[in-house]
């Protein structure tokens, strides 16, 4: 199923009960297909910006459509079966194993059980989870990855057409996250998944994305391809965040070179 | 002891209306105190203020809230279930704010993010993994309210208490000591088979979603 677009148009949204905006007069076109990394530092709105797209942040001001229909029209409920969502605590059902959590969004949308019981094979396949295996365990007797991959495939299940995910590789160590980077990079691809992905990590960004939009104090403040981004960074805030890492790949020709 | 083993027919039936009497108000209780607990548990200012007006319930003394109730409802069973209802409170939410509180946030997030309905996350994602604690705090009121509950002897509820009430009237330690052990036992039953439920309640959460 291929995916939908999003438009987002002068959002703004406060997080929680707080006094000021997290997201301030926001405007984002994403087509669809398309992979967007949400970047910023921690407290620039992009989750807040992230979790008014599934309704999860009510919106001070603006308009959400998808697929050209105002998000606000839609039951919020059915909205989100539509839409994927994994987020970096994951969220595992902790009195359901495996099988059960992946299943959930399809059999609230009715799938009939033989479907479901298919379609929980498949998700597990597709993240690397041998499903002989891993079926019937627990969320806790999963370790970080495992249940990171977990949280994917529940997220991808009932095959959504826009896929929403803050962090989902958080809490993962390098060489696991790379490798779940690559896996969700080709399944999203190939199914035509609309993805909004938030990280702090610019070299995920970098990886990922078609486009970047890098968020400052709720707004975004560059919205564009990773080399653009890299070759025109459109202020020094932009060129600072993504410099950290430069500094990284300059010592390492160097070190190289010696 | 001599009643005890005089009368065990006579003492069988008051524990039946007892036990009744008892059934009925915790059911009424958890009625109450479920919605309310599952409404409240995950706002931190609602949940201290609604806790501490129960705690402060559950703080007057028992006759003196008979006496009350009296004055309202009347003679019989009808105080004594209110009182019962009234002081269940406070045990009853206050666990299952814990047990709901015991669950990561994250679950909530995730079970809101995916389409759940409110009634869907509570019935598939909290009520079952908050049920341990929440059995654990039917136990403790149950208990608690068997003995309470023989104060109904003096408002004319019938149960264990009568018994009590007239040995007392009577200056006849028999009846007296007939009932406290009818009584007491009554509530080791019951927590022993609550605590039996509990456990069940514990395992069942280990194979959930095997089947």
């Amino acid at each position: 199923m291929s995916g939908a677009s999003i438009m987002l148009r002068n959002v703004s949204a406060r997080y929680e009960d707080a006094t000021q905006l997290a997201v301030n007069d926001v405007n984002l076109d994403v087509r669809a297909g398309e992979f967007i990394t949400l970047v910023g530092p921690s407290g620039s709105g992009k989750s807040t910006l992230l979790r008014t797209v599934n309704r999860l942040v009510p919106l001070e001001q603006g308009r959400i459509e998808l697929d050209g229909v105002d998000i606000a029209t839609l039951d919020p409920v059915v909205m989100r079966r539509g839409i994927g969502y994994a987020i970096q605590a994951v969220g595992l059902f902790a009195h359901m194993d495996v099988a059960a959590n992946v299943a959930i969004v399809p059999s609230l949308l009715g799938w009939d059980c033989a479907r479901i019981e298919r379609r929980v094979d498949e998700m597990l396949e597709l993240v690397r989870l041998d499903p002989a295996r891993y079926r019937h365990r627990r969320p806790s007797e999963l370790s970080g990855g495992e249940a990171q991959r977990v949280g994917v495939a529940r997220a991808l299940a009932a095959q959504p057409r826009v896929l929403l995910m803050d962090e989902p590789f958080g809490a993962l160590d390098a060489i696991v996250r790379h490798t779940l980077q690559r896996e969700l990079h080709e399944i999203v691809r190939s199914a035509g998944t609309t993805t909004l992905f938030v990280t702090h990590d610019v070299n995920e960004s970098l990886l990922l994305a078609d486009r970047i939009a890098v968020l400052r104090a709720g707004k975004i403040e560059q919205c564009a391809p990773p080399l653009e981004i890299l070759a025109h960074p459109a202020s020094d805030y932009v060129h600072k965040l993504f410099a950290a890492d430069e500094t990284i790949a300059r010592l390492r020709e160097e070190a190289r070179r010696q | 002891m001599s009643y005890l083993f005089a009368h065990p027919a006579q003492v069988a039936i008051l524990a039946g209306t007892h036990l009744a009497l008892v059934a009925g108000a915790l059911a009424t209780a958890l009625l109450i105190a479920l919605p309310l607990g599952l409404a409240i548990a995950r706002n931190e200012r609602a949940s201290r203020l609604v806790i501490g007006a129960l705690g402060a319930l559950y703080t007057i003394p028992s006759l003196a809230l008979l006496a009350l109730l009296v004055e309202v409802v009347g003679l019989g069973p009808a105080p004594i279930f209110v009182a019962l209802v009234i002081y269940a409170q406070f045990v009853l939410v206050r666990n299952v704010v814990a047990g709901v509180r015991g669950i990561d946030p994250a679950q909530r997030d995730a079970a809101i993010g995916m389409g759940m309905s409110a009634l869907q996350r509570i019935r598939r994602v909290e009520l079952p993994q908050a049920l341990p604690v929440i059995v654990g705090g039917v136990r403790i009121a149950a208990v608690a309210m068997i003995a309470l509950a023989t104060l109904g002897g003096y408002v004319g509820a019938g149960g264990l208490g009568s018994l009590i009430f007239i040995g007392f009237t009577l200056h006849h330690n028999d009846e007296i000591v007939a009932g406290s052990i009818a009584a007491c036992s009554l509530a080791i039953a019951v927590d022993l088979a609550l605590r039996l439920f509990e456990r069940f309640t514990r395992s069942y959460q280990q194979v959930q979603g095997e089947a």
